[in-house]
């Protein structure tokens, strides 16, 4: 008989070959976040004279499902400076929650919060460049608005690999492909900031929201709007895109060749 | 599902449990009970589920023992989407989690697959919710009665039910307001029209 | 030795906390031990999370441990459950921790005793990072008049006792300042938030009294209710209403040696 109970029960070598252990693997590869699954589309940026105005929908996707319309994807940082979300809304949450418990211990000093959305900017980037580099990534595509050292206006992204970029005016997910160039026609290139007004700037992200409401399968006409000045953060959460144009479907008729 | 209604909320659910296309259980209930007032619907894997809700269970009675104080619903949905986000990679868990306490009044939260957080007027998931998006939202009320809102519910329900073959079964409800958690229940074979209160 | 522990907070700088109906109020009588030192620099009471105030009386460096105890505590209470920790809960865990200091012979307990004021919000709080409302028109079901939050006020001794209190003073005045406290009638509930800083600041005065000798620094903090002047945070008395309450203390200082040795010169002045 075998005396070592872990032999027991078990299939004979002799008869049936060594035991595969392959089958029991209780080591090895990790598995992580691969996929999103409640996600929110584009972010929009603008920088003006003055200040910096960003925008996102309010709804959360389920796949192609819009599962829920009254998710807020603009979040503040204390009131120094915006995060525009895109990507999941899980991570989303998580990392609304860290930028919370940094608040509160930036606070423990009499000075308060000193850190501007620039300092925000480059941490947000660091945090997701570690994350991905563990093969966990933060699945997320944000913008950071408000204001650098110098006061001046900023606006830059970050996405889920750790990438970091910056300009006048940002768009992500969808709006990097449909919302930068009208962005870009607005405001080209070389335009200097003092020529850029706030109504120009607030202006432009609302046409910008419109063609992506048109265009974008996965976005809503409500929306949150949010302009940074040296007055604050002036947040409206409950907006609806005005002005569309659908009346011209009455004169398309047929695909082709067709009149009637 | 879970609403809101003038008094607080009310849970209901389906009672089938499938592997593949058969039916490994045509009486589940899964409404589950985390604290006296604070209860859930589980969706996705029943073990994963169970499992989920077992540990929430512990830690808001463990809440209440030390607090000296009830937990509030919040700190519930808290405990659940904070499992749900850290292992996201190992659990399929959709949860519905509804609650009523004295301060915040009845409560409802969706936990949806990523593990994410979000309160709502009123919360579908689950495989025949796809189904009866349509139905609820065009039907959905504020402050409806106790009966307003049972009906509600059950139509819904039976709904989902009519056009999903992964539901099935009967139609449980538990409603929770001041008065404590009153469960219902209706059976396929008289229309879903009774027997009702069941405790 | 808990006993020393206890001698070592009898000496230090007067401390005290006033809970009142609309706020807590934290002030420290902070010697000046030295010319060299920045006036305003070296802050005695620390925040906790955004509402809790610690103000302690005893070995300064202790003090500083258990801050950072308390908000290691506060910061790991947010995220198991998403939102504030009560005042209560936070003087619990606080409690156990000093006490644990008094059972193993490598440490020594702490030499401080701690005030630990806090305001849990009467406002209903989403969980943290959430998204989505429920109902427009509110939740249904709320019963009127349910218990929603208030002012907490709590004392830590060095063996880890600790009581809940409407007024708590320690250091080396406390004896001045807990007689002060109880001409207030703290229990009533009728002492408001403005007045209660007014007070702190005159009873501090008062418990200096004995040891006039030595300058000091008054240093004070509040938490006031949600629609209060501090919104539910823990925050430093505004620079002009701590000068204001500062001269109050001390016109009713000298308005007390007038009252007693002056009265027959008062009269005279009549004529």
């Amino acid at each position: 008989m075998n005396h070592f109970p872990e032999a027991w029960g078990r299939p004979r070598n002799d008869v049936y070959g060594a035991y595969d252990h392959s089958y029991l693997q209780t080591s090895g590869p990790k598995a992580h976040t691969s996929s999103p699954a409640v996600t929110g589309t584009s972010v929009v940026g603008v920088k003006f004279n003055g200040g910096v105005a960003i925008a996102t929908d309010n709804l959360a996707s389920y796949g192609s499902l819009a599962r829920f319309s009254d998710v807020k994807r603009l979040r503040n940082f204390g009131d120094k400076a915006m995060v525009g979300f895109g990507g999941d809304v899980s991570d989303m949450q998580y990392l609304d929650r860290l930028l919370d418990s940094m608040d509160i211990k930036e606070n423990y000093s009499h000075h308060g919060n000193m850190l501007n959305a620039k300092n925000l900017h480059t941490y947000l980037a660091k945090v997701f460049y570690k994350r991905r580099s563990e093969f966990n990534p933060l699945w997320n595509h944000v913008l950071v608005a408000g204001f650098d050292g110098q006061g001046e206006p900023f606006l830059s992204s970050a996405d889920l690999l750790g990438t970091t970029f910056s300009a006048p005016h940002l768009a992500t997910g969808f709006g990097a492909h449909l919302a930068v160039p009208i962005l870009r026609r607005k405001f080209p290139e070389g335009t200097p900031l003092e020529q850029v007004s706030k109504e120009d700037a607030v202006e432009a992200l609302k046409e910008c929201l419109k063609v992506l409401f048109y265009r974008d399968a996965r976005s809503a006409d409500k929306y949150s709007i949010a302009v940074i000045t040296k007055d604050g953060i002036d947040l409206k959460e409950d907006e609806q895109i005005q002005g569309q144009s659908w009346a011209f479907a009455e004169r398309i008729r047929g695909y082709g060749a067709q009149t009637a | 599902m879970a609403i809101n209604f003038k008094d607080g909320v009310i849970l209901g659910a389906d009672s089938r449990t499938t592997t593949g296309a058969y039916i490994a259980n045509r009486v589940t209930d899964k409404l589950t009970q985390v604290h006296d007032t604070i209860w859930c619907c589980r969706s996705g894997s029943a073990a994963d589920t169970q499992a989920v809700a077992d540990i929430v269970s512990y830690h808001l009675n463990m809440y209440g023992v030390t607090n000296a104080e009830a937990p509030t619903t919040q700190v519930a949905a808290s405990l659940f989407q904070e499992l749900c986000y850290e292992n996201k990679d190992a659990l399929s868990a959709g949860i519905i989690l509804a609650g009523w306490d004295a301060r915040h009044g009845g409560q409802v939260f969706s936990i949806p697959l990523g593990g994410s957080l979000h309160k709502q007027p009123f919360a579908i998931g689950g495989s025949g919710s796809t189904y009866i998006y349509g139905y609820t939202d065009a039907h959905w009320r504020e402050q409806m009665t106790e009966e307003e809102g049972i009906d509600f519910v059950r139509s819904a329900l039976q709904e989902a039910i009519k056009w999903d073959g992964s539901s099935g079964g009967v139609i449980r409800l538990v409603v929770l307001t001041k008065a404590g958690a009153v469960r219902h229940l209706y059976l396929p074979d008289n229309g879903y029209t009774g027997p009702g209160v069941t405790n | 030795m808990v006993e020393y522990a206890v001698k070592a907070v009898e000496n230090g700088g007067t401390a005290v906390g006033i809970r009142c109906k609309d706020g807590v109020v934290l002030a420290v009588e902070k010697i000046i031990t030295s010319k060299l030192l920045k006036p305003g620099a070296n802050k005695r009471i620390a925040t906790v999370d955004r509402h809790v105030g610690i103000v302690s009386a005893g070995l300064v460096p202790d003090g500083r441990h258990f801050v950072s105890r308390a908000r290691d505590e506060a910061s790991s209470w947010r995220s198991t459950y998403k939102g504030p920790i009560p005042t209560s809960a936070i003087a619990n865990r606080l409690g156990g921790y000093v006490q644990a200091y008094t059972l193993y012979s490598s440490v020594r307990p702490f030499g401080v005793t701690a005030i630990v004021g806090g305001w849990d919000t009467e406002a209903e709080l989403p969980v943290d990072g959430q998204v989505g409302n429920g109902p427009k028109s509110g939740s249904g079901g709320k019963v009127e008049g349910a218990k929603a939050g208030g002012p907490g006020l709590y004392m830590i001794e060095p063996s880890g006792l600790y009581w809940g209190y409407y007024g708590a003073a320690t250091g080396k005045g406390r004896q001045a300042a807990k007689a002060e406290l109880e001409k207030l009638d703290l229990s009533s509930g009728n002492l408001s938030l403005a007045d209660g800083v007014k007070e702190a600041a005159r009873i501090i005065y008062v418990a200096h009294e004995d040891s006039k000798d030595k300058e000091f620094e008054l240093e004070m903090t509040w938490i006031s209710s949600v629609d209060g002047p501090t919104k539910g945070r823990h925050e430093e008395v505004p620079k002009e209403i701590l000068e204001e309450a500062e001269k109050a203390a001390k016109r009713a200082l000298e308005g007390d040696d007038e009252e007693e040795e002056d009265k027959g010169e008062g009269e005279q002045m009549e004529e």
